[in-house]
């Protein structure tokens, strides 16, 4: 039993479980704002995946792996555009929408791989942004093994974190978003445009959940690979509604999770499959939903085009 | 009901119709990007889904799972739920009737019914717990479908890689008894029975939805839940039986995999067919009979895109591509009607 939880409870599996859980928390973030906005957000997977191809391309012909970052929020605000133009716009089924974007980002990416590299399901290796050394935290005793030595990204994503909650409760433009997405109405009589709101809201959400792309073909990995993403996009999405719509909970959600894809392998050897570990999050999304757990509630108006009166 | 059957409804044919156009001019920049002919690579893609009879059983084998999942999508649909959860319904189908397949010894007319029965089983009872969760907490279905999804794939990942593990170094099944295949009917094509189950099955939607007062009430629930519920209807009782036909419909889309195409569960086998499924319902105006033809067109497309891949240089994932644009298109039906300058609906 000592075993188990030393096992559980070392260093080495929180720091990794923070390195699972970084691309999942930008992508989260992003969920947020677009579900804030009243914008559903299934298509964070697509966003994702196009942020991994575009970083990894990006890189891979300007050799410098932070401007491929850049680009890989481009890339994904350039799909929340599609979103927005679609749902917002021409008042298309929010989900539907979703999905098509899902299906066309794991088409598109694979189609402009072929295209540029070739045959293979993989790019060539690029460029990656390396980890760093934090002055600071690499001298406080426990902590270094966890926050010492990280991506740059890792430490990104928390800040990240603490910006959105930050702009979401505590700024003028964070009050509007959560007036629009609950009650656009009464936000368009007190003169707040609803619709701009939600265009920022979805582009803002495309290039965070590009920024999680990011990590995954430039920072954890070195390339892109076909659908590299594998179902993180709809994991943030169980996050976003595990935390309550909320930043830090959604932080909260993502560690959880992360920790779950870090004691995988170590589960297994003790006779847990490693599938199990794999369904928690979906599992423990719908008992939220559920509400056995205190229940999870949206935005009121995430889902429904506004129509200008 | 009469005039309704008389008068052919052709704006209902005419937006899925520019939806596919839209996708396929916007599919033919990118041929013309890698340097390509767009008449010349669509034409490959024409001839070899639909050029001759061996061609064209491909087409329809390829078509006949997206007919189940897109019957799947489409009868919720009618009944005012979004079903995304076919992908996982379809696993759960493609189980039961593999588990029937390889633990039973039967006479060949019990086994194979038995076999798509519990397809149908399978299918049914993983949808109803969205079903029932929307039913009697009030939980959206979307959600619930999408973390279903997930659960299913790797529950049976689970399964199938341990306590059903057929012992080779691949992650599948032993083989099923023969008696509980359907039977090929145009080899050497893969095309079985199972189309003639997926035509049956559309036809039975048909009634369903129209033909039964079951039916009526689904439909409308579908069109207004306070006012069906205000007219007597048990709004959750019909939500709970129109998930679970919907999961029944995407079950056997699983047992066209099993006890047709691949006679054994390989992990992971479908390539995103329940989701190509919504795809088919949409296209198809969520009624049996657009269904089954947005289900050919899809199967043509996917059955010509190897031969694309091989004589030109377009990617075969160009025709994903046009699967998701084609999807984009028919959700903005408002941009449809506004560049056809047709009236717009009330």
């Amino acid at each position: 039993m000592g075993d188990i939880l030393a096992m559980m409870f070392n260093t080495t599996v929180f720091a990794a479980a923070l390195r699972m859980a970084t691309p999942l928390i930008f992508a989260a973030l992003g969920g947020i704002l677009s579900e804030r906005s009243g914008v559903v957000n299934i298509a964070l997977e697509g966003m994702m995946l196009t942020g991994s191809f575009a970083a990894m391309f990006v890189t891979y012909h300007t050799g410098l792996p932070w401007v491929g970052a850049l680009g890989a929020m481009a890339a994904g605000a350039l799909v929340g555009l599609l979103l927005a133009v679609f749902c917002i716009r021409y008042r298309a089924n929010q989900v539907v929408t979703g999905t098509a974007i899902n299906i066309f980002a794991g088409g598109l990416t694979v189609f402009l791989l072929r295209h540029f590299f070739g045959a293979a399901g993989t790019s060539p290796q690029v460029p990656v942004i390396r980890d760093i050394t934090l002055p600071v935290l690499s001298q406080i005793p426990w902590v270094d093994r966890i926050l010492g030595r990280q991506n740059p990204l890792v430490y990104l994503a928390l800040v990240a974190v603490f910006l959105v909650h930050v702009v979401i409760y505590k700024t003028p433009w964070g009050l509007r978003l959560r007036a629009v997405g609950e009650h656009p109405q009464a936000a368009d009589t007190v003169g707040i445009n609803v619709f701009k709101m939600r265009y920022v809201a979805v582009m803002l959400s495309g290039a965070l959940a590009g920024l999680g792309g990011t990590y995954l073909s430039i920072a954890h990995l070195s390339r892109f690979s076909e659908g590299m993403t594998a179902g993180r996009g709809f994991i943030a999405l169980a996050a976003v509604i595990f935390g309550k719509w909320t930043p830090l909970g959604a932080l909260g959600a993502c560690l959880f999770f992360g920790y779950g894809d870090a004691l995988q392998m170590r589960l297994q050897d003790i006779g847990i499959p490693t599938q199990f570990m794999n369904m928690l999050p979906y599992v423990l999304t719908m008992v939220a939903l559920a509400g056995f757990i205190g229940r999870a509630v949206g935005p009121k108006a995430a889902g429904q085009p506004y129509i200008k009166g | 009901m009469q005039s309704r059957i008389k008068a052919f409804p052709w704006q209902e044919l005419l937006l899925p119709l520019a939806a596919v156009v839209l996708a396929l001019l916007i599919g033919s920049v990118l041929i013309l990007y890698v340097g390509e002919n767009p008449l010349t690579a669509y034409g490959i893609l024409f001839r070899e889904s639909l050029g001759s009879v061996r061609n064209i059983a491909t087409t329809l084998q390829r078509a006949t799972p997206l007919m189940f999942t897109g019957l799947a999508v489409a009868f919720a649909f009618r009944a005012g739920l979004f079903n995304i959860g076919a992908e996982g319904q379809l696993y759960l189908g493609a189980f039961a009737a593999v588990w029937v397949g390889i633990s039973f010894n039967l006479p060949r007319i019990i086994h194979l019914p038995l076999a798509i029965i519990a397809s149908m089983v399978g299918g049914a009872l993983w949808a109803s717990i969205a079903g029932f969760l929307k039913a009697k907490l009030g939980v959206h279905e979307v959600i619930n479908t999408i973390m279903l999804n997930f659960i299913a794939l790797f529950l049976t990942d689970w399964l199938v890689t341990g306590p059903f593990h057929g012992g080779s170094w691949v992650p599948e099944t032993v083989r099923i008894s023969p008696t509980a295949a359907l039977s090929r009917i145009y080899p050497p094509t893969r095309l079985t029975t199972a189309v003639y189950l997926a035509l049956v099955a559309a036809l039975v939607v048909y009634i369903i939805l129209w033909k039964t007062k079951r039916g009526y009430e689904l439909r409308a629930v579908g069109l207004n839940p306070s006012a069906a519920e205000y007219g007597g209807i048990n709004v959750p009782r019909n939500t709970i039986i129109a998930m679970a036909i919907s999961g029944a419909l995407a079950g056997l889309a699983g047992a066209e995999q099993i006890l047709g195409l691949n006679n054994r569960f390989i992990v992971r086998f479908s390539s995103d067919l329940g989701f190509m499924g919504i795809a088919v319902g949409l296209l198809g105006k969520n009624h049996p009979a657009g269904v089954i033809l947005a289900a050919v067109l899809f199967g043509a497309l996917q059955t010509g895109s190897a031969a694309m891949d091989r004589l030109t240089a377009v990617p075969r994932e160009l025709i994903t591509v046009i699967q998701g644009l084609i999807i984009f298109f028919v959700a903005a039906e408002f941009l449809i009607r506004r560049i056809l300058r047709l009236k717009e609906e009330a």
